[in-house]
């Protein structure tokens, strides 16, 4: 059928048929900012005003939209449509998006715009509320609402006139947040800016380490190089591209959890008009593997493969269909005959370990790494025992011994897995993919594939976020094959459902937690042993356990004698199930120990009746100390000892107590209760945390940079950003030492063929490491311009002779000391076109002795109903010790962000399964994430500390929010009603239960 | 209107408007792009292809004139692996920047087939439609005339 509407106010005459999205009739005529995110109009990412109301495309079909004007972000703007158009061009919703940090990813980006723009258009002057609950249809996993929000509230002043572009951060601004360190610690300084003066709420407070004084890039608030592209809807994404001649992958998922495949029959699907290929088992090499994206030697056992005869989860592959259109791929599914020989699943990892237990992995290609056992349904077993533990528990005036539990929970990217697969011409298969890790991508699949290294390149475009969940090399072998079986160009792009059913998740974890303490509270022996659940494949299996111990339980070593000689033992057992494999998610283990560990810190401090955050920093680590794993145990490697060098945690409890009213509120029974609402109870919590920065000996990046004509740079790194703005902090490191702005770099990540190696984005490595590796390679560009700055000035003879040595690089300028100087742009030409030329370029790559970990204190408000046991947080506050913070703006972005996902954690996220193994949560009504108008406040603060490991002291960030979220809030929990959770997340059901059965 | 042909070795039907130039046709509803478009005016032969068997310039002809006829791209050329004439290019050096070359090697392999026996001189002024402006055409002809050799003729 033809339908005609008006897209922009241009008219498009739509070939639609009944079932097609609004959706795809928009991307099918080149409206690339229109998102596919779920397919339930859920995620709100597809969102595009339609007579000016915002309206799920995914949700409305072509057909339905006849007639209508359709307004999307490609218009908005001054000068839409033309390539040069720069930020003077941009709405001044767009405009503050950019300037405020609220893009990172940048895939939901224009949805929000148009949310709030039908906002805006009706009511100039929005409350903060009413912007958040016109961004409550839209999902973001990446920023926590607070600068989407914000960035919102300017832009509607500056269309009132209230306001100016670009006023974010006047010096005044500047100088109220960025706090020169030590201040007067005892002061109990509030946050400058209160929570109704929203306007500039997008910074953090930091309290600037001094050695930061003389940077001119580094620390800046810098709009994120990206940013344009994303705010302007432009095709950047890995399903914005859609090479000639596409198929359409779909792939059959078994509907039982355990099984043998007796028989398949593809001849009715094969027969369907518009299929061009099925595969099943019989048909792709059978190559064992692991999809966990990591660096070789892979630190976990081999037990996948593309297809396989056998099926161990709901959701496990079974077959592979190319089709001309995703609807006739769709269907062709559905005439796939499968005959299974049904296997007794195994649904609860303590029945995995049983003696007598169905075996998941019995084939004989299974490949065991370490101390894995596969005739056991063990994926990983760890054992690490630091200092003398029985010994410890003997010294002790008292155990505490309680048993904690964590549960499954999603990455929940925007963005779905997606890939494109194409032969080039040179016969080499390209793969255009949303991953985190394109090396390992290219490394893992060539045996896969059976292709050599050489022939396969990967591309890794914008990424609409990550988490973890693209630290896998998940599902790229599926168009790869069916690229390989047909010649032709396929893109496989998950559903939502299938993320919930087919990806992967946080490893769930049931903890038993033991520590001996004197009634002082001295720690004098401290023991957890956790039973991870990995699901039906072992990918990160031994990694994330081993994470969980070597982070959570490093934090706190003793007192006195202990502090020297830490008892500390964790045990862990990985086990096999038939549900979901899990995998990596940002945290990585950490967030698991943690709940344990914190809760139960809480729990020994009230029994000794000492103040809780008394009690943690008399046994928390302190610098100079060992890191007390450091020597016990690195991924099945060599380990080697690591000193603590830097460690804000004190001065971060400091701040954080101040910013929450810690002194006023805790123990404060007239706070706790609510006038006129006895059902109420407010309650205050604390969790300290660590992560650390990257993997030491084995995490390598790499970066090249090229020096152009005009005095501009090419910064190529394999450093993957996917939404974090790596790509900006990078930038920042760079231009620092070239002395130039941001303005002068391209950068770009990342592609196998072009970019040096990097291990990818994970471990919270990339500024540390990547970082490293640009500052190496620019230092060497910085000395080749430095020579031909030289060559230059003597050339000119105007003064006496100079020595590259006397020369500095400042504003895109080579300064000798007598204040004569050449721009770069006279040396990019002389260097290429005038006189004794060459490439000025280099390359660098870094990779650490030492993983120095952020430390962080995590306080959380809450208010408890106690009638049914609902939870509502009312603030977060998290005061960080990342090192230097390169970039407030995306630095906080990340706290932000991270802490929301956590709240989730502790509050809504949890995937269960029924008794046959078939997931409960398939979608984003059952699977609750936050949403902008359910937010509590939250607020970061940044405590500098120099880490000298660095050329300019960082250490990470990503990660360590998610940690101490959960059991802040479920000691906070415990502050207002006494209900003791032992596992998360605290739905109102396991509130209620803790209550009724203290009383 | 309609149009039906086989196209290396498939049969096709599609839709097409009666303008549409075969060239079109094969590089943008077909995506065998493999066939060139040099000059638009039937000078330079890079959108030489085999209709029914002999060579053609498919910039001359309608799609719809096609319609019932059996047509081979450079894609078809080969069943699986290199034409014996690819090779021969490969080999003898027969292109630099390969834009002419599916169109030469579509015309040669037509030459050779009809006439095995051919000099030098028949080479160079049968191929007078194709246009090379890189290779002086030297070693173009040496290529052609090593598979006209290999297939039983001579000087």
């Amino acid at each position: 059928m033809r339908i005609v509407l008006s897209v922009n106010g241009k008219a498009h005459e739509l070939d639609t048929h009944p079932g097609q999205s609004l959706l795809h009739g928009l991307r099918g005529e080149g409206y690339f900012s229109v998102k596919h995110g779920c397919e339930t109009g859920e995620c709100g990412a597809c969102a595009v005003l339609v007579d000016g109301q915002l309206t799920n495309s995914c949700v409305h079909s072509s057909a339905q939209a006849e007639g209508t004007e359709i307004t999307t972000v490609e218009t908005l703007g001054e000068r839409p449509g033309q390539g040069w158009k720069l930020t003077e061009g941009l709405h001044p919703l767009q405009r503050a998006f950019v300037e405020s940090g609220a893009i990172q990813c940048g895939f939901c980006t224009p949805a929000m715009l148009l949310a709030a723009k039908q906002l805006i258009d009706a009511n100039a002057n929005p409350t903060e509320a009413e912007v958040r609950e016109v961004l409550s249809g839209v999902l973001c996993r990446c920023t926590g609402y607070v600068k989407p929000v914000q960035a919102v509230m300017h832009a509607a002043a500056v269309m009132r006139g209230d306001a100016q572009p670009g006023d974010w951060f006047t010096p005044t601004e500047l100088d109220k947040f960025f706090i020169p360190s030590p201040p007067d610690a005892g002061s109990g300084s509030s946050a400058p800016a209160g929570s109704s003066d929203t306007l500039v709420n997008v910074l953090p407070r930091v309290l600037i380490a001094p050695q930061t004084e003389t940077w001119k890039r580094v620390g800046r608030p810098e709009v994120k190089v990206d940013a344009l592209k994303l705010v302007q809807g432009k095709p950047a994404f890995t399903a914005d591209v859609e090479p000639r001649g596409l198929l359409h992958a779909k792939v059959l998922h078994s509907l039982v959890a355990h099984a043998r495949i007796k028989k398949i029959d593809t001849s009715k699907a094969r027969e369907l008009p518009g299929v061009v290929a099925v595969l099943t088992h019989e048909d792709v090499p059978r190559v064992v593997y692991s999809t966990a994206g990591q660096s070789d030697p892979i630190p976990g056992p081999l037990d996948t493969f593309s297809l396989d005869r056998k099926v161990r989860f709901v959701g496990d592959r079974v077959a592979l269909v190319a089709a001309e259109s995703a609807d006739v791929a769709e269907r062709a599914l559905k005439l796939i005959e499968v005959e299974y020989e049904e296997l007794p699943p195994i649904l609860d990892p303590r029945e995995a370990l049983k003696a007598g237990a169905e075996i998941i992995h019995d084939e004989t290609e299974y490949v065991d790494f370490d101390e894995s056992d596969a005739a056991r349904n063990l994926a990983a077993h760890i054992h690490i025992d630091i200092g003398d533990v029985e010994a410890g528990f003997a010294e002790a005036d008292q155990i505490v011994e309680f048993d904690y539990v964590v549960p499954k929970v999603q990455q929940v990217s925007i963005e779905p897995h997606v890939a494109v697969t194409h032969w080039d011409e040179d016969d080499r298969l390209v793969i255009r993919t949303s991953t985190q890790v394109p090396f390992h991508v290219r490394r893992q699949l060539a045996p896969v594939l059976n292709l050599p290294i050489r022939r396969i390149r990967v591309i890794k475009p914008r990424i609409g976020g990550g988490f973890g969940g693209k630290q896998e090399v998940l599902m790229e072998d599926v168009p790869a094959h069916l690229t390989i079986a047909t010649g032709r160009p396929v893109i496989y792009e998950y559903t939502r459902e299938e993320e919930f059913i087919a990806a992967r998740s946080r490893h769930p974890m049931r903890v038993r937690m033991k520590t001996g303490v004197m009634k002082d509270g001295t720690i004098t022996a401290n023991e957890m042993y956790a039973l991870s659940d990995t699901g039906a494949y072992g990918c990160h299996a031994l990694t994330v356990a081993g994470n969980t111990g070597h982070k959570a339980m490093a934090l706190y070593v003793g007192d006195g004698k202990y502090r020297q000689q830490p008892n500390i033992r964790f045990v862990a057992d990985v086990v096999y199930t038939n549900t979901p494999p899990s995998g990596a998610y940002r945290g990585y283990g950490v967030p698991q120990g943690f709940w344990p560990v914190e809760r139960h810190m809480e729990r020994i401090a009230r029994t000794l009746d000492i103040d809780p955050i008394e009690f943690r920093l008399k046994n928390a680590l302190q610098i100079g100390e060992l890191q007390p794993f450091s020597t016990a145990w690195s991924e099945g490697r060599e380990p080697s000892p690591e000193i603590i060098e830097t460690n804000g945690l004190e001065e971060c409890v400091r701040q954080g107590r101040a910013a929450i009213g810690w002194d006023q509120k805790f123990g404060n029974s007239a706070w706790r209760e609510l006038p006129g609402k006895p059902h109420l109870r407010k309650g205050i919590g604390v969790a300290l945390v660590m992560q650390g920065t990257a993997i030491p000996y084995l995490d390598m990046g790499g970066a090249s940079i090229k020096m152009n004509d005009d005095g501009s740079f090419n910064v190529l790194v394999g450093a993957t950003d996917l939404g974090t703005g790596s790509d900006t902090v990078l930038g920042q490191m760079a231009a620092e030492v070239l002395g130039v702005g941001l303005d002068d770099l391209i950068v770009y990540s990342s592609d196998t063929d072009f970019t040096p190696f990097d291990k990818g984005a994970y471990a919270s490595s990339t500024t540390y490491i990547s970082g490293a590796a640009v500052v190496n390679a620019a230092q060497k560009v910085a000395e080749r311009i430095a020579h031909r700055a030289v060559l230059i000035l003597n050339e000119k003879g105007d003064g006496p002779d100079i020595d590259p040595g006397e020369i500095h690089l400042e504003d895109s300028r080579a300064i000798a000391l007598d204040g004569r100087s050449v721009t770069f742009s006279e040396i990019g030409h002389h260097s290429l076109h005038h006189a004794k030329q060459e490439q000025i370029m280099a390359v660098g790559s870094y990779v650490s002795p030492v993983a120095p970990p952020p430390f962080a204190a995590q306080f959380a408000e809450v208010t408890v109903d106690t009638e049914t046991g609902m939870v509502i947080v009312d603030k977060l506050v998290m005061a960080v010790d990342s090192g230097i913070i390169v970039n407030p703006i995306t630095a906080s972005g990340q706290v932000e962000g991270g802490m929301t996902q956590a709240l989730g954690y502790a509050i809504s996220e949890e995937m269960r399964y029924d008794g046959k193994g078939v997931a409960r949560e398939r979608d984003l009504r059952d699977y609750h994430i936050f949403a902008a108008h359910e937010m509590p406040e939250l607020e970061t603060i940044f405590v500098e500390t120099f880490e000298p490991s660095h050329p300019f002291g960082v250490k990470a960030v990503a990660e360590i929010p998610m940690d101490g979220v959960a059991p802040a809030v479920g000691n906070a929990i415990l502050d207002a009603c006494g209900a003791d959770l032992e596992e998360i997340p605290a739905t109102p059901e396991r509130v209620w239960r803790a209550l009724n059965l203290n009383k | 209107m309609k149009v039906s042909m086989t196209v290396n070795g498939k049969s096709v039907t599609r839709d097409v408007s009666p303008r549409t130039l075969l060239v079109h046709f094969l590089r943008e509803d077909l995506d065998l792009t493999g066939t060139k478009i040099g000059c638009d005016t039937s000078q330079c032969g890079a959108c030489t292809v085999h209709l029914d068997g002999k060579a053609l310039k498919s910039c001359t002809m309608l799609a719809v004139q096609a319609d019932g006829a059996a047509i081979t791209t450079i894609e078809g050329l080969a069943n699986g692996g290199l034409h014996p004439m690819q090779e021969s290019f490969w080999e003898n050096h027969g292109l630099q920047c390969g834009y002419c070359t599916p169109g030469m090697i579509m015309s040669s392999t037509a030459l050779v087939q009809n006439n095995p026996n051919m000099s030098e001189s028949d080479i160079r002024h049968s191929l007078e439609g194709n246009i090379c402006r890189c290779t002086g055409y030297h070693n173009i002809v040496k290529a052609v005339k090593q598979v006209a050799e290999s297939m039983g003729g001579g000087d």
